[in-house]
């Protein structure tokens, strides 16, 4: 009967026993947990950890980037990931919002219209500032302790610290450690490239305009960076090694590229960089080659910055001392985050092969403290976890890309339902239709469950949130084709959704409203 | 229930209230199939007996339902009763043999009113085989003379202008955002009316004439006439040419309705309606709107984010039909931004005074105190009524309740071979995809040997206010009168948008919940969502209800971040527990 009680009142009824096992026994270690890394994974696991009732020190310490940028409490989400990028985003549409006014009848002089890079830049630190803020507050609030420190294993139970006040080294014990240090932007190892580049943990603080910026990289991180940028009205260009969106729907991802190239972002395909010289008017000359023709190219930037993935942050934790294996920098964990050390778990970016997004972190870090100190056997589900790309049509995705599910269930098992759709709005301002674009990726036979669903348009993460639940609740095409639709969002469209590709039917919509 | 009303959102109050009656809320679900039987259009006997009775016709009509539905059909009902959906009575009733095609009429079908639901049903049924006429005609609004083309309110003076005026809103506030951003953008701005009305006219003209070329391509006889029965087969159609006399096997009624006028001196001499709103050729100026249904609330909240003044008038309450706690937050927002309420208060008259102004008194029905205010515009926005009058029903033996068509699950009228969709029919949703889905399905039942038919159960839809409130299925007060108070547990929070901060944007009204059932799977009744981008957010929620979505579900399928729908996955606060749902962080 307690297992059925839902979360948080069950939560509450384990952590009252949990706490009278704690004040029977005699503590053997300092602390019930340590957690080592202060971002989303690491403050959800500690802060649910202190309601079931544990004794919890985190420890938080952020290495300053080469050109020596450095941030507060929170982890990369906060600080130089979601939130920083979101704004710049957001203030990249509003630029094309006041375009868009205009044509709506709004008497604003859109001519030269130009960013204040650092104020935008102002705003966005201060209300950086603010979260860490509360952030500390909450842990405050949550007596959770918090160390501004590295923290690194001497062995399985023993941390590590250089406390900031002293210059002695301090210790701790815990019964269980949890790693969720995270990751940071890798560098090339190329002359020049962390003296003169930089990467998203600089950009969102940086202290002049960008201007002319090469990205190096096609993954999310990039693709997004160089769309705000060109929102904003610098002029990126994309270094496409292999290519764009690797892991995401070939389909989308070519579309993706095909909406940036048609706003004015300029992309070298097949191309790496060689090195990076600073000229005598400052400026960065980049040399690089396309490894398809074998041809040397080279270019002048104002800002290059590395785009070309994320490095998990094993190497200062002397993992060695507690025996806890790596795979490349990551960290290999069981189905409860567990290592193979069986009290040293890990959650968030630093896990090998799982989505590396700070939903996923946290709810997997809340799960595993309630799992560890609340008697919970819930394990976290990694299946059918939706994202979005926030370029300036958004990309967003739950379930299966049409490769995977053509290699899990075969080609003729799969129906592809798609369509082209005009967002109501984009009329009268006359924007681009062309890559507003979606479809449902479902099972042939019987009520079609449906494997994933792709959209590519306004506001998409917004869009496929309830429909992520819908997967999670069994969707069938034949319920999706029978949910009615609001009218008018651009979200209707799945609910629209009647053409397969199967049929080789033009998905272009004629008329907008039956 | 209250017959009596307002504003045309009372339609789904009446399918909450009918369904209410028909299902468990009467306590007894065993008694629930007789209820369906007894119900004025729910039951198979009543269904065999009315078919019976056109047998004469039978040599075209498809004779007969065989009894295939009857009795058995209560064995095939889903064990989830929804309160919105009476399906069981739905499931109880026989599938009617599909029309037979050919034969002395002109038609297979004329479907008469060239709306979302008629277009659809049109189309469908031409797909399908069928000869198909549809007619539709706009009579011109009394007051300004407004008229427009084929496609119905939807697209003429519905949904997409509404939409559109909407979003011309939401751009003037998101151009003082941008300065907030740092863009060097001169935010002392206005809108240029004239300009932003021919635009969305032109958008329209440009969708009428998609319709009828889609019309011509799809071999759908488009007839711009108003149509009126001579008999059960027969329609006399008024052209501008003249009268015409056409036939059909099968009739589809779909004329849709109309904005009602108050019966007060001066509303039709000097009020307009949203029929008038989106082509205006002048400046709205100061306006009162009357009524706070999603209309009124619409057209005043667009009307402040362009720069003019209104006033809501607002006679009993804001939003009947919706989840009250939700619609007193979107009036207390729009209060926020600016738009006076005036409670409790009916108009008593108009007046045109010499300045051109338009003086209005109204009276306070509770502290019966008469009060007058002079506005430049007075837009009515107290209901909307079907347009039966000149359909001529009695001389095809169509029934009708008040101003609406009753239809039974399979949207047929008490006469067998005709029948009504979209907005003309009674107690149903009045939104276009509802219209458009039923049309669509019902072509297929009589054209194309489907047997589907349309659910009306948890059809979401948006309110499209500054700050915008989408829901799908219950509200609260429906699930506590459904299952009982200690039966519903609601969870929810107040929640503060990432790109609300830097333009320090209100996060006072950004408030979201969950109706669920308390115990068992905690299946999610209703959801209910004000924010941004609110129907973006529901849609695919929607058809996660319809998946049967459980509270557990919800809370474990990982958000987006950093969005606002992602709030539905952390809600975690029950009012119940009496907890403050107000958020401390952001991030974690």
């Amino acid at each position: 009967m307690l297992l059925q009680t839902s979360g948080p009142s069950r939560t509450r009824i384990f952590s009252l026993l949990h706490q009278c096992r704690l004040a029977s026994s005699k503590p053997r270690f300092d602390y019930d947990l340590v957690v080592l890394g202060g971002g989303s994974a690491g403050l959800a696991c500690a802060k649910e950890a202190v309601d079931c009732g544990a004794r919890v020190l985190c420890f938080d310490y952020v290495k300053p980037t080469p050109v020596g940028t450095k941030w507060g409490l929170g982890g990369t989400c906060v600080n130089v990931g979601c939130i920083p990028k979101k704004l710049m985003h957001q203030a990249s549409l509003l630029g094309e919002a006041v375009h868009e006014a205009v044509a709506y009848g709004w008497n604003v002089n859109d001519k030269n219209i130009r960013p204040d890079w650092c104020k935008l830049v102002r705003s966005v630190q201060n209300h950086i500032k603010s979260v860490n803020w509360v952030t500390r507050v909450d842990l405050r609030d949550k007596k959770v302790e918090y160390v501004n420190s590295m923290g690194a294993f001497v062995d399985g139970h023993t941390i590590e610290y250089v406390p900031k006040s002293g210059q002695a080294k301090s210790r701790v014990t815990a019964k269980n450690v949890v790693v969720a240090v995270g990751g940071r932007p890798r560098y090339p190892s190329i002359p020049g490239a962390t003296e003169f580049g930089i990467t998203s943990d600089d950009i969102f603080s940086y202290d002049r305009e960008p201007g002319r910026t090469l990205v190096v990289g096609a993954g999310y991180v990039g693709l997004e960076c160089a769309c705000f940028l060109k929102g904003l009205g610098y002029d990126p260009t994309v270094m496409v090694r292999s290519i764009v969106l690797r892991g995401f729907d070939r389909q989308m991802s070519e579309l993706l590229a095909a909406m940036m190239s048609e706003r004015g972002i300029s992309f070298l395909e097949t191309t790496i960089p060689s090195s990076v010289e600073r000229q005598s008017d400052g400026r960065l000359l980049v040399r690089f080659r396309n490894t398809t023709t074998q041809t040397d190219g080279s270019d002048v930037f104002d800002t290059v910055l590395w785009a070309i993935g994320r490095r998990g942050l094993i190497e200062d934790l002397n993992l060695e001392a507690a025996g806890v294996k790596t795979q490349n920098d990551k960290i290999v964990v069981d189905r409860s985050e567990a290592t193979n050390v069986p009290h040293i778990f890990a959650v968030g970016d630093i896990v090998y092969g799982r989505p590396e997004l700070t939903p996923v972190a946290i709810l997997a870090g809340r799960l595993l403290a309630r799992r560890l100190f609340a008697g919970s056997t819930q394990l976290m589900d990694y299946a059918d976890v939706a994202t979005t790309v926030f370029t300036p049509l958004e990309y967003a995705c739950v379930g299966m890309s049409e490769e995977t599910a053509i290699e899990k269930h075969g080609a003729d098992n799969i129906e592809v339902f798609h369509g082209y759709y005009k967002p109501t709005e984009f009329f009268i301002p006359q924007k681009s239709v062309r890559f507003c674009y979606l479809k449902a990726v479902a099972e042939i036979a019987g009520d079609q469950k449906i494997l994933g669903l792709h959209y590519m348009g306004p506001v998409a993460g917004e869009v496929i949130q309830g429909f992520a639940a819908a997967l999670k609740s069994g969707l069938t095409v034949k319920t999706l084709l029978n949910t009615v639709g609001i009218h008018p969002t651009t979200a209707e469209e799945f609910t629209r959704l009647s053409i397969t590709k199967r049929s080789g039917r033009d998905p272009t919509p004629a008329s907008c409203c039956s | 229930m209250s017959l009596h009303l307002w504003n045309s959102r009372f339609s789904i109050t009446v399918v909450r209230q009918c369904s209410t009656i028909f299902t468990s809320s009467s306590g007894i679900l065993k008694l629930q199939h007789t209820a369906a039987s007894s119900s004025n259009f729910g039951a198979s006997s009543q269904t065999q007996r009315r078919e019976m009775s056109n047998q004469p016709r039978g040599s075209r009509d498809s004779s007969g339902s065989g009894g295939q539905g009857g009795a058995g059909g209560a064995a095939n009902v889903p064990g989830f009763q929804h309160p919105h959906c009476d399906r069981q009575a739905m499931y109880d009733q026989p599938v009617r043999k599909q029309r037979t095609k050919g034969g002395s009429y002109d038609y297979d079908l004329i479907v008469i009113g060239g709306g979302s639901a008629g277009l659809a049903c049109a189309k469908e049924a031409v797909l399908n085989g069928a000869r198909v006429a549809c007619l539709d005609y706009v009579k011109p609004t009394p007051t300004l003379g407004t008229k427009w083309g084929v496609g119905g309110t939807c697209v003429n003076v519905g949904c997409i202008p509404k939409k559109l005026m909407h979003q011309a809103s939401l751009l003037g506030e998101a151009v003082h955002e941008a300065a907030s951003y740092g863009w060097n953008v001169d935010d002392k701005i206005k809108p240029d009316w004239g300009k932003l009305v021919q635009s969305v006219q032109n958008h329209i003209k440009s969708v009428n004439w998609v319709t009828r070329v889609d019309l011509r391509d799809k071999k759908v006889e488009y007839i711009n006439g108003l149509g009126s029965f001579v008999d059960s087969h027969t329609l006399l159609a008024k052209l501008k040419s003249g009268e015409r006399t056409i036939t059909a096997q099968t009739f589809v009624i779909a004329v849709g309705g109309r904005p009602r006028y108050p019966d007060i001196p001066g509303a039709v001499e000097y009020g307009i309606t949203s029929d008038d709103i989106f082509s205006l050729d002048h400046e709205p100026g100061k306006t009162l709107v009357v009524g706070a249904g999603y209309i009124g609330l619409e057209c005043a909240g667009f009307l402040k984010g362009l720069g003019y003044e209104p006033t809501v008038m607002v006679r009993s309450i804001v939003l009947r039909g919706f989840d009250q706690q939700m619609a007193e937050l979107v009036a207390s927002s729009m209060e926020e931004r600016g738009i006076p309420f005036l409670r409790k208060t009916v108009p008593l008259s108009v007046e045109k005074q010499e300045d051109g102004k338009l003086l209005v008194k109204f009276k306070n029905v509770e502290t019966g105190e008469e009060a007058e205010d002079t506005f430049d515009t007075v837009l009515w926005a107290i209901g909307r009524k079907g347009l039966v009058d000149d359909l001529n029903l009695p001389n095809a033996g169509v029934n009708t309740q008040k101003d609406k068509i009753p239809v039974d699950s399979q949207e047929a009228t008490n006469v067998a071979n005709i029948y009504a969709v979209g907005d003309i029919i009674y107690g149903k949703p009045e939104l276009t995809p509802v219209a458009i889905l039923a049309g669509r399905l019902l072509a297929r039942r009589l054209y194309g040997g489907a047997t589907q038919r349309m659910d009306y159960a948890d059809v979401a839809t948006t309110v499209f206010t500054p700050l915008e409130y989408a829901c799908v299925g219950l509200s609260e007060e429906d699930a506590v009168k459904q299952y009982g108070a200690d039966e519903v547990e609601v969870f929810h929070g107040y929640y503060k948008p990432t790109e609300f901060f830097i333009p320090q944007k209100s996060v006072r009204y950004c408030y979201l919940k969950a109706v669920a059932e308390r115990h068992g799977d905690q299946r999610v009744y209703g959801l209910h969502y004000i924010g941004p981008v609110a129907g973006e957010v529901i849609q695919g929620f929607a058809a996660a209800l319809k998946s049967g979505l459980t509270i557990n579900t919800l809370i474990n399928t990982v958000g987006i971040h950093p969005t606002t729908a992602e709030e539905f996955t952390r809600l975690n606060i029950t009012k119940r527990s009496g907890l403050d749902p107000t958020p401390a962080t952001c991030c974690s």
